[in-house]
């Protein structure tokens, strides 16, 4: 059954690459507010499960239910693919290479997914981005193009451009890994208060600050399973398995 | 003699042999232009078995001599009179303007589609990713990220197919259309003034030049983002770029 709060739920998530498994059946259900860390060494296949919630990646089988749209994968095939772009429509996603479209400013990248997408008049999508943009403190960067901001800023607008879609959950993809580190704390601010003001998050990172004090669940990934799963508090105090161990043994 | 006699006496007619040149290679590129990107949509995405007519067609227009393709066109099209006359085609293929044009707007696609499809290869996927997950439409992902990116990329060698283009045109000249060396030719056979040919050298120089020029302009409105301020921005000593 899904709770009514349920905002996103993915059920026996496979992804093979040729005979490589990378994903051996993974669920994961996120509610209203809930900012849940996925950890896990490279090749987990952390990233790629991320990407098969929005179907960047197709899962070879699964399932994904985003805001009442079920889209059930078999044999790598969508049942009703159609849906894909609602589902999209529906979570935001911030990427490790931020990917801003270059040829565009960065008033015009946050304005995009409103005008292009949710067909809203120029005038207030104008509007919407010029408030997104100051809450990420960029309000004096609107008609620059991303080449001419520093990695920080540009992830920052990335963030701004997820949430003029008003998406349900933003699913962020190792958002700090390509910054220089004295630019990660600028992003991971912007985060911390989208968690404080109550936003579902699924965020892939390497920061085990974040996912120890902001996270409300962490999940670690191992070999395409979900190894173990639970509260920080209680993750990082006393793990359970062996594996969780020697990662947070080998990341400390 | 005075080069200068020659121009006064016949410049009605070089004037209208200039406006056959632009107007022949300006309807062949355009047709081209249009046509082009659909093809290298499919050339960039399609299965190999799907594109197989489509490289067995740019194979052809650009492994043999825009000359033969006109000939082929213009003369071939006379064997196959009686069957083209019944589709009600002859019309068309008697003008031998229609036929050169029909050949140069064939081969120009050809070129066309290659250049384009390199430029939508090049095109970064993670700013198609970026679109496709706010929801976009794959047709709307293309003329909003893919296609503006492509021109960006294409651009200067399309400018520079246009300018082959128009010299090739002059081939036009052969079957009879009177575009400026169509002109030359004949002006020269009644004048035998020599000089009429550095006349015409200098016009297709000229048409290049106003080209050239009119393409840059384009090409820096296209990259208005790439380093935008500065003129002096060179490969070597480029501006000052994103920090990671």
């Amino acid at each position: 059954m899904t709770q009514p709060d349920t905002i996103l739920k993915a059920e026996g998530i496979c992804k093979s690459f040729g005979t490589v498994k990378v994903l051996k059946g993974i669920s994961l259900e996120a509610r209203q507010g809930d900012v849940i860390s996925i950890l896990g060494s490279s090749g987990s296949g952390k990233s790629t499960f991320l990407r098969c919630l929005n179907f960047l990646e197709t899962p070879t089988s699964g399932k994904v239910t985003v805001h009442g749209e079920e889209i059930l994968v078999r044999n790598g095939k969508p049942q009703n693919a159609r849906h894909i772009e609602t589902v999209r429509s529906h979570l935001g996603m911030v990427f490790q290479q931020f990917n801003l479209w270059s040829h565009r400013t960065v008033l015009e990248n946050v304005m995009e997914g409103p005008v292009q997408v949710k067909r809203m008049p120029k005038a207030q999508a104008r509007d919407v981005a010029e408030a997104l943009l100051l809450r990420v403190g960029l309000q004096d960067r609107m008609q620059m193009y991303p080449s001419q901001l520093s990695g920080g800023q540009q992830q920052r607008v990335a963030i701004a451009r997820a949430l003029a879609m008003e998406p349900d959950a933003i699913l962020f993809d190792e958002p700090t890994s390509a910054l220089d580190p004295e630019l990660v704390g600028e992003v991971l601010k912007v985060m911390q208060s989208l968690a404080a003001e109550g936003r579902t998050m699924i965020v892939v990172t390497h920061e085990m600050a974040f996912a120890r004090d902001v996270s409300s669940e962490v999940v670690f990934l191992h070999e395409g399973r979900i190894a173990e799963q639970g509260p920080p508090e209680r993750m990082f105090t006393s793990p359970e398995t062996e594996e969780f161990q020697r990662f947070i043994a080998k990341v400390k | 003699m005075n080069p200068l006699d020659i121009l006064i006496q016949y410049w009605p007619r070089l004037l209208d042999g200039t406006l056959m040149t632009i107007k022949l290679t300006l309807l062949g590129a355009v047709i081209a232009a249009i046509i082009s990107p659909m093809f290298a949509l499919i050339r960039a995405n399609a299965s190999p078995v799907a594109q197989a007519p489509l490289r067995l067609y740019i194979s052809f227009m650009r492994g043999t001599p825009i000359l033969g393709q006109l000939f082929l066109i213009y003369y071939g099209s006379g064997q196959f009179r009686p069957f083209l006359q019944e589709w009600g085609l002859w019309s068309f293929f008697r003008d031998p303007f229609n036929c050169a044009l029909l050949a140069f707007a064939l081969n120009s696609t050809a070129y066309q589609t290659e250049i384009l499809r390199g430029g939508i290869m090049g095109v970064a996927r993670g700013e198609i990713e970026a679109a496709k997950a706010i929801g976009m439409r794959p047709s709307r992902v293309l003329r909003r990220i893919v296609f503006p990116h492509a021109y960006r990329i294409a651009w200067p060698a399309l400018g520079n197919e246009v300018i082959l283009l128009m010299k090739a045109s002059a081939l036009a000249s052969v079957v009879t259309v009177f575009d400026i060396i169509g002109r030359t030719r004949q002006i020269f056979s009644r004048s035998f003034d020599f000089s009429v040919y550095l006349w015409a050298a200098l016009i297709y120089l000229c048409i290049t030049a106003i080209f050239v020029l009119l393409w840059r302009l384009g090409e820096r409105k296209l990259s208005r983002h790439i380093g935008a301020q500065s003129d002096s921005r060179t490969i070597l000593n480029p501006p000052e770029g994103p920090k990671a």
